[in-house]
């Protein structure tokens, strides 16, 4: 199995690829529903990163909904925190509160804020939302697991537009610098940001080279390739002296076939016709 | 009245090196310059628990804010500009709103940081501190109360912003003071005007005290070395009996300590108030005596809006 060394008994049920495949695809259901429901927030990058969440939620990391501030834990932070609908996805049907509560996305008085919010929902680490600052919290997360002698390791997931932030890029060159190589970083490389494509907003290629350059271990794989997704989580864990960065090539609006690509449901829900198709689309695949 | 005049961030330093050994989840950050923020003397008692970030502030606040959420108590330093304008949003996002442990200690706030010009004055900090949820804000008044103060903000749980100067000048505290956040103390007592103030002009507005007690004032001075959360009780418990107020800060007077005291007087108790601080400029180089002279800092400035204030009192 992945990670034996770091096996507990609180670790959820691990899932197999397809099993996992089946997950992402629910909780890209749940996101159309979610964000429907509350008449807003971003399913393009949810859905890009739903395979991901899938892997890291009911496969690699070693957590216990039971127990959402177990000390050894591993720790996920969203740097692209306006993607909560698929985090909050991840973390009801991992049992951390009850899959129902879904529904209560951004209404007054939910827990589930627009963007994740730390002591409000059990299992969200940080505070997130504004870009560019998740990858300096992992690094505080993970340089606090090297001082207290602790295992874990901590993942933090960036979107690829937010790489504009200079802020990563300070956060990269001190991850190097204090040796954190229980530190993964994974970019959801979907290309799109609100502007458009990436590269026409200002570019991020050559981007493996940039990683590499400060001193990172870079990984590149296929997002939505299941078996990839988890072999890249395994390799990345075994890092032994520099931190990793996967970079996951993907598409915005994974799943549903008029959203894949689509810039305008970066921030925008589905009206009522697109709604059934997209629930339609995907009822259709889930076993 | 005075005694010898201290640096406050060596006072820190030292809390900080005492700290070091009695508590062993503290941590101690810099952004290159530990030498000057006196960061230094932890880092050379505990080097395992201090982290040099380099240039880069925002990253430091987001690295304090990862280390709080796993259970450190984390002091980061810099120079007050860019420990709190810096990495404004980073402190909102990563440590006021999830209200985590995170001390911002700030050296080198104020004109009196001298020859270095505008740039590295802080004169905005408490303003852009003070309007954050969930964040304490602490200008103590000499070197001992920095030292106390320190040693309070690692026994507080929760996000706090600590001001200090740059400049060596004179203890008036004595050197056990004790220090409790949220609390004013009244070090002269009087009954004609209430002069409040924070930081180093504690120490001018007890020489103008001196100055009008010898035209016959009687002046009550109120150290708020704690202007987030105000001490109303001390606040108002005074201006009922003196009936008009000034305020003095090395800050200015927008969103500062006069703001605070101006909020909570026109709230319930309105009291004619006169603000000694800098006014919608900033600094330049220069001497700080000089430029505390020139923008309007002074002893003398104290004592004139004293009699100002009381004037005003119908």
């Amino acid at each position: 199995m992945l990670q034996g060394s770091r096996a507990s008994d609180h670790m959820t049920a691990k899932l197999s690829v397809p099993e996992l495949e089946n997950m992402a695809n629910k909780l890209r259901l749940h996101v159309i529903e979610m964000t429907y429901a509350a008449r807003s927030g971003h399913p393009g990058g949810s859905l890009s990163a739903a395979d991901m969440m899938a892997a890291l939620y009911f496969n690699f990391m070693r957590h216990d909904p039971s127990n959402p501030q177990w000390e050894d834990r591993d720790r996920f932070v969203l740097s692209k925190g306006h993607v909560a609908p698929v985090l909050y996805a991840a973390l009801a049907e991992a049992g951390y509160f009850p899959v129902d509560d879904l529904l209560s996305l951004r209404q007054v008085g939910s827990m589930l804020q627009g963007h994740p919010v730390r002591g409000k929902v059990p299992g969200v680490e940080m505070s997130t939302g504004s870009l560019g600052q998740g990858l300096s919290m992992a690094c505080g997360i993970a340089l606090a697991g090297k001082m207290d002698g602790k295992d874990y390791k901590t993942i933090c997931m960036l979107g690829d537009g937010e790489l504009q932030e200079g802020q990563n890029w300070e956060a990269a060159m001190f991850a190097r610098q204090a040796g954190l190589t229980n530190l993964i970083a994974i970019v959801d490389r979907n290309r799109l940001q609100i502007t458009g494509d990436t590269e026409d907003a200002v570019g991020l290629e050559p981007l493996p080279e940039k990683w590499k350059a400060f001193g990172w271990n870079v990984i590149i794989i296929d997002g939505h390739n299941m078996r990839q997704v988890v072999e890249a989580l395994e390799k990345a864990a075994n890092a032994k002296s520099r931190p990793t960065v996967i970079i996951m090539k993907t598409v915005k609006g994974k799943g549903v076939s008029f959203m894949e690509n689509n810039v305008g449901f970066h921030g925008r829900a589905c009206k009522d016709d697109e709604y059934a198709k997209a629930v339609e689309e995907l009822k259709a695949v889930i076993q | 009245m005075t005694g010898e005049k201290l640096a406050q961030r060596n006072y820190y330093g030292k809390a900080l090196a005492e700290l070091a050994t009695e508590k062993p989840n503290v941590v101690v950050m810099d952004a290159d310059l530990a030498g000057s923020t006196k960061t230094s003397e932890f880092q050379k008692v505990c080097p395992e628990r201090f982290v040099e970030v380099g240039i880069a502030e925002q990253n430091m606040i987001g690295i304090a804010s990862g280390l709080a959420a796993s259970g450190k108590i984390v002091f980061v330093s810099t120079f007050g500009v860019f420990a709190t304008g810096r990495c404004w949003e980073q402190i909102r996002l990563g440590v006021a709103y999830p209200k985590l442990n995170v001390k911002i200690v700030a050296t080198h706030c104020g004109i009196s940081v001298g020859e270095d010009g505008a740039s590295h004055q802080a004169l905005e900090d408490m303003a852009i501190m003070r309007a954050l949820p969930n964040m304490v804000v602490v200008a103590p008044a000499d070197a001992y109360e920095a030292y106390a103060a320190t040693r309070a903000l690692a026994e507080y749980d929760g996000p706090a912003y600590m001001r200090m100067g740059r400049a060596d000048f004179p203890t008036i505290l004595p050197s056990d003071v004790r220090f409790e956040i949220g609390k004013a103390s009244v070090l002269v007592e009087g009954t004609d005007v209430t002069i409040i103030g924070c930081g180093q002009m504690v120490s001018s507005c007890l020489e103008a005290a001196e100055q009008l007690k010898a035209d016959g004032i009687s002046a009550e001075v109120v150290n708020m070395s704690t202007i987030k959360p105000l001490d109303t009780d001390t606040l108002f418990r005074s201006v009922e009996k003196t009936g008009c107020c000034v305020t003095a800060e090395e800050h200015s007077i927008l969103g500062g300590l006069g703001s605070a005291v101006a909020e909570a007087l026109c709230d319930s108790k309105c009291v004619p108030l006169e603000r000694i601080g800098t006014r919608d400029t900033f600094g330049e180089s220069g001497k700080p005596e000089d430029l505390m002279v020139k923008y309007g800092l002074s002893t003398a400035d104290i004592y004139e809006a004293a009699k100002k204030s009381i004037s005003r009192k119908g």
